[in-house]
């Protein structure tokens, strides 16, 4: 259980990485945290040739505001965002996240460029991406261009990087007045992986009516799955226990499709994903008129 | 491919200056290079925690890191903590409360203490347990590694 043997690169710019990545392009893996790619590569599920170690692009860590947009460096450690009180104040929904992201020793490395650009289905990131409608940047030798989440996650572990692309930037667009956030998900353990999670926003009106909702799901298909039949279902309704029921009931068993594990039969976890879901939605709909 | 690569970094509070292949695991590194035996590997994809170390002062997997990486950082092992004739408070706690039998997983467990108590002096139960969620043991149950470490939390404190 070691890696096969590859050529290491260490570049110090941003430009460096990216040249390299150009001249390599799918025979090189960037590796930031390496929290998933190194226990591939011990497993030898992988075999890279090369590695790229981005860590030294201290310019791609940061946390900050930009108009109405959080942005986030691809080098950020999911633990900072544990940590930085701007998360807290600007998205609830990622703070509320990321303690169940694995483990504290495994946020300490693993980044936020690194968590979606895998696009594990099972991961927490590429859902809150989703469920914020969030875009990421590409950049590459030969420019740089923004990706919504939406069109961002192909299939396991497939998005529209293209194999000279680093993802760079991550924005999360601030949400409006009166919209509440929950996100929730059941492992075995606290930090394994989930066997199933949500992540609810829904915005209420002055009378409490339902003008947006979206449900994304986590281990629940081949990449972040979005209920968009259940979200618009619940528009122009107010979040009672039958509406709220009907989302749970319509997306557990017709938007998703969860994959069974060794923890979950694939029954289970649509069993897990309609609870989830009215929990879900009942906390969202409390904190959006908080 | 069996390029070597130059690192010096300092590893409880020694520099070392060392030629490494890229695929050599931090770990193995530091159990085979620097003859530091007391990180054990138990599953080499990061959900033991049998491999914690401190990096820079934070808990991390060595085994999900390549030696090369912790070229000019600073790193500490279990080593670090005491010695047998002067246990670091949170061995002595250990001993006190029987936190370990086979021992196997303590290293790691006592590496995500360091910092989880340098963080938070007060912690409840409640709070250990959910730091300690990374760490795997077969032979304790929990418990009393749960109140060796609510026990090393009031020695640090005094």
């Amino acid at each position: 259980m070691k890696p096969s043997p590859f050529t290491y690169h260490a570049p110090e710019t941003l430009k460096a990485a990216l040249a390299l990545k150009a001249e390599y392009g799918d025979e090189a893996k960037f590796l930031a945290g390496g929290q998933s790619l190194i226990p591939a590569m011990n497993f030898r599920a992988t075999q890279p040739e090369r590695l790229i170690d981005v860590n030294g692009l201290r310019e791609l860590d940061f946390v900050k505001t930009e108009g109405a947009e959080l942005r986030l460096g691809a080098l950020t450690r999911v633990r900072r965002l544990e940590r930085e009180r701007l998360i807290k104040q600007w998205s609830p929904l990622l703070a509320e996240t990321v303690p169940h992201i694995a483990h504290p020793q495994i946020r300490n490395r693993g980044t936020v460029g690194g968590s979606l650009a895998h696009a594990d289905p099972a991961a927490e990131l590429p859902v809150i991406l989703l469920a914020l409608n969030g875009r990421v940047r590409a950049q590459s030798t030969s420019g740089s261009r923004w990706l919504n989440a939406d069109e961002f996650f192909i299939t396991l572990f497939t998005t529209t990087l293209q194999a000279d692309e680093m993802l760079v930037e991550v924005a999360l667009p601030q949400l409006p007045a009166r919209t509440g956030t929950a996100f929730l998900e059941v492992a075995r353990r606290h930090g394994d992986y989930a066997m199933m999670g949500v992540a609810a926003v829904v915005t209420l009106n002055e009378s409490g009516v339902c003008t947006s909702a979206r449900l994304v799901y986590l281990n629940a298909g081949d990449k972040p799955m979005y209920a968009a039949q259940a979200s618009a279902a619940l528009n122009g309704h107010a979040l009672t226990e039958a509406s709220i029921a009907e989302a749970a009931s319509l997306a557990s068993s017709q938007e998703i499709e969860p994959m069974g594990n060794l923890h979950a039969s694939p029954a289970f976890q649509r069993h897990l994903a309609a609870v989830l879901t009215k929990r879900a939605l009942r906390l969202a709909a409390e904190r959006a008129v908080a | 491919m069996t390029e070597l690569h130059s690192l010096k970094f300092t590893v409880n509070s020694q520099t070392y200056e060392k030629q490494v292949e890229a695929r050599l695991l931090l770990s193995d590194f530091l159990r085979h290079e620097l003859g530091l035996s007391g990180t054990h590997v138990g599953c080499e994809h990061g959900v033991c925690g049998a491999c914690t170390i401190l990096f820079d002062g934070e808990p991390v997997r060595s085994c999900l890191m390549l030696a090369v990486q912790a070229n000019g950082h600073e790193l500490h092992t279990v080593e670090s903590l005491g010695t047998p004739n002067k246990l670091h408070p949170l061995q002595e706690a250990f001993w006190e409360k029987h936190g370990l039998q086979c021992g196997y997983c303590t290293p790691g467990i006592l590496m995500t203490l360091k910092a989880f108590l340098r963080e938070n002096p007060t912690p409840t139960e409640a709070e250990v347990r959910e730091a300690l969620s990374g760490n795997l043991c077969r032979c304790t149950g929990y418990q009393n590694i749960v109140d060796a470490a609510m026990l090393a939390a009031e020695k640090l404190k005094a």
